[in-house]
């Protein structure tokens, strides 16, 4: 499997919210990089619904769900795509 | 507790299979400096270490582990093609003879991790000062893993984690800072 632009733009949008992560543990006062933090992260949640409909879930322990069989075991794993 | 997401932090890309490569990389998964040790540091440090910065040391080592993650994957992608006599030519030989194609937690010269690679002071300031420290030494590392490659695509997810050791580095000094400006708050009351 190559690399499809669904899991680019959601490495995209983890990367600007890891980068807020970072920054407001430090910066905990910044309305503005909040607001932008919130609306990323609301951005994010359904851009991970997206992807989990056509590559299956991203997390387990029923914080993804599952289709009929049970998908989580199913490849690629992350160091097995191309 | 840690939930796994499955996927990469970032994507990790090669052009070639190079097991000389893979030999050099190991270091920043089980070397002194490396991915494991910056992940394990830092969430060790949290039970003693102030409010404050807690968060933040959760953070960046949570975040250590999906860089582990990305150098094992570079690691796996440099070495599933290679013949046995490709792997001892690279000085992989002593990896095969002990576990074919498989990972271990040691450094580029085979050494295994050890605990003692890492601090607990108990002391917030210089267990910050520690964990700069960690950021600068594994990204010297970085850039040295990146003259040692011709191939651009591998280079690429390795100037990644170079960056983020730089932004790691500059958020524990505002940490540093933080703490100091707590201590001094408390001095004027």
């Amino acid at each position: 499997m190559h690399i499809h632009h669904l899991l680019l733009e959601l490495q995209a949008l983890d990367f600007v919210l890891i980068e807020l992560t970072l920054y407001l543990d430090t910066h905990p006062d910044d309305q503005t990089a909040i607001e932008q933090f919130n609306r990323i992260a609301k951005e994010r949640a359904q851009h991970a619904v997206a992807y989990e409909s056509e590559f299956g879930p991203l997390l387990q322990y029923g914080l993804s769900y599952s289709r009929y069989p049970w998908d989580w075991s199913n490849a690629p794993w992350p160091w097995q795509v191309d | 507790m840690w939930i796994y997401e499955k996927k990469l932090q970032y994507p990790v890309r090669v052009s070639k299979s190079d097991p000389q490569m893979a030999k050099f990389l190991i270091e920043q998964y089980g070397g002194a400096d490396g991915e494991l040790a910056a992940a394990l540091r830092y969430l060790n440090q949290r039970y003693t270490i102030p409010d404050k910065v807690i968060g933040l040391l959760t953070d960046i080592g949570t975040e250590e582990f999906a860089h582990l993650e990305m150098i094992a994957t570079m690691i796996y992608k440099l070495t599933k093609d290679a013949t046995v006599d490709q792997l001892v030519a690279a000085g992989l030989g002593e990896n095969y003879a002990a576990r074919d194609h498989a990972l271990m937690y040691n450094n580029a010269s085979g050494v295994p991790w050890t605990a003692a690679y890492i601090q607990a002071k108990g002391d917030p300031i210089a267990d910050l000062y520690e964990d700069i420290a960690a950021e600068e030494k594994a990204r010297a590392t970085y850039q040295y893993l990146i003259d040692l490659t011709d191939d651009v695509d591998l280079q690429d997810g390795l100037k990644f984690l170079r960056e983020r050791e730089i932004v790691h580095a500059l958020r524990f000094r505002e940490a540093v800072e933080l703490l100091k400006e707590e201590r001094d708050r408390q001095k004027v009351f």
